[in-house]
């Protein structure tokens, strides 16, 4: 028995949920970095079970998109990692929680 | 396609995956995404996307894991100071897995095994970037290079 496009697409679900549980759980802003990493990846496995599964075309999309969706979110990685630090040295925590000033 | 590596890699991503969201200590948490995305790049090489899996290992466990290390190593005084565990956040993330997995096992067209496809060159995937997909690529360089620089202004040091 070979594993379907189904099995692939189903551990993409569980990868995915894990990041929301990461992004959604946890108070440290570098877990819902993490949370949100996690996410795009499993985004980026569904690309790549697709095109595998798919009819295949001359240029091979899902491939492309996904490395597209990689360095996208490499960018978004930086950038968010970079405002991190920048939040710390301002408040000297990283707990999104206590980030509220701008609460009515 | 090895049905066993594929239920392996599936149990190594996800238990990594799930190691990276609840573990206490942040380091131990970078590590275990570290090892998730080392699944996710074999799972490519599974699926017959090599460049893709390459590229991820170089970018995800060479640079993005190392970013992060750094960014806990230099926001390090603010100790864990994790609520208790969140109930919600739980519930949320459940429910979703469910909605997703019973809306594919609903999905009858996606229960397909693969067939045979011609391997995926390098050249194949350059010529496509150089010829059709070259305006993305474009786009990509620059949006690169925006957050490059941006990230170095966020964090540059204000003179006093």
């Amino acid at each position: 028995m070979t594993p379907t496009l189904q099995s692939f697409l189903i551990v993409s679900a569980a990868l995915f949920s894990i990041g929301l549980l990461a992004a959604l759980s946890r108070r440290h802003a570098i877990f819902v970095l993490i949370g949100i990493e996690l996410m795009l990846a499993a985004a980026n496995l569904n690309f790549i079970a697709f095109w595998r599964f798919g009819p295949q075309q001359e240029a091979p999309v899902g491939v492309l998109i996904a490395l597209f969706s990689i360095a996208i979110s490499a960018a978004e990685a930086a950038v968010g990692l970079a405002l991190v630090i920048a939040v710390y040295r301002h408040y000297r925590t990283t707990n999104v929680d206590q980030l509220d000033q701008l609460k009515g | 396609m090895n049905s066993a590596a594929f239920v392996l890699i599936s149990i190594l991503m996800l238990g990594a995956a799930l190691a990276a969201a609840t573990l206490r200590k942040l380091m131990h948490a970078a590590l275990c995404f570290a090892l998730t995305f080392a699944g996710l790049a074999m799972f490519f090489l599974l699926l017959g996307a090599e460049f893709v899996g390459l590229a991820l290992v170089f970018i995800y466990i060479g640079a993005v894991a190392v970013l992060i290390v750094f960014t806990i190593l230099l926001t390090r005084r603010d100790a864990v100071k994790e609520r208790r565990f969140s109930w919600v956040g739980a519930v949320i993330a459940v429910a979703a897995f469910g909605t997703l997995a019973w809306s594919i096992l609903r999905t009858e067209s996606v229960s397909v095994v693969a067939h045979r496809v011609p391997p995926l060159t390098v050249g194949r995937i350059g010529e496509a970037l150089m010829t059709g997909y070259v305006w993305p690529l474009q786009c990509t360089g620059v949006l690169l290079t925006a957050a490059l620089i941006g990230a170095l202004v966020l964090v540059m040091e204000e003179k006093q």
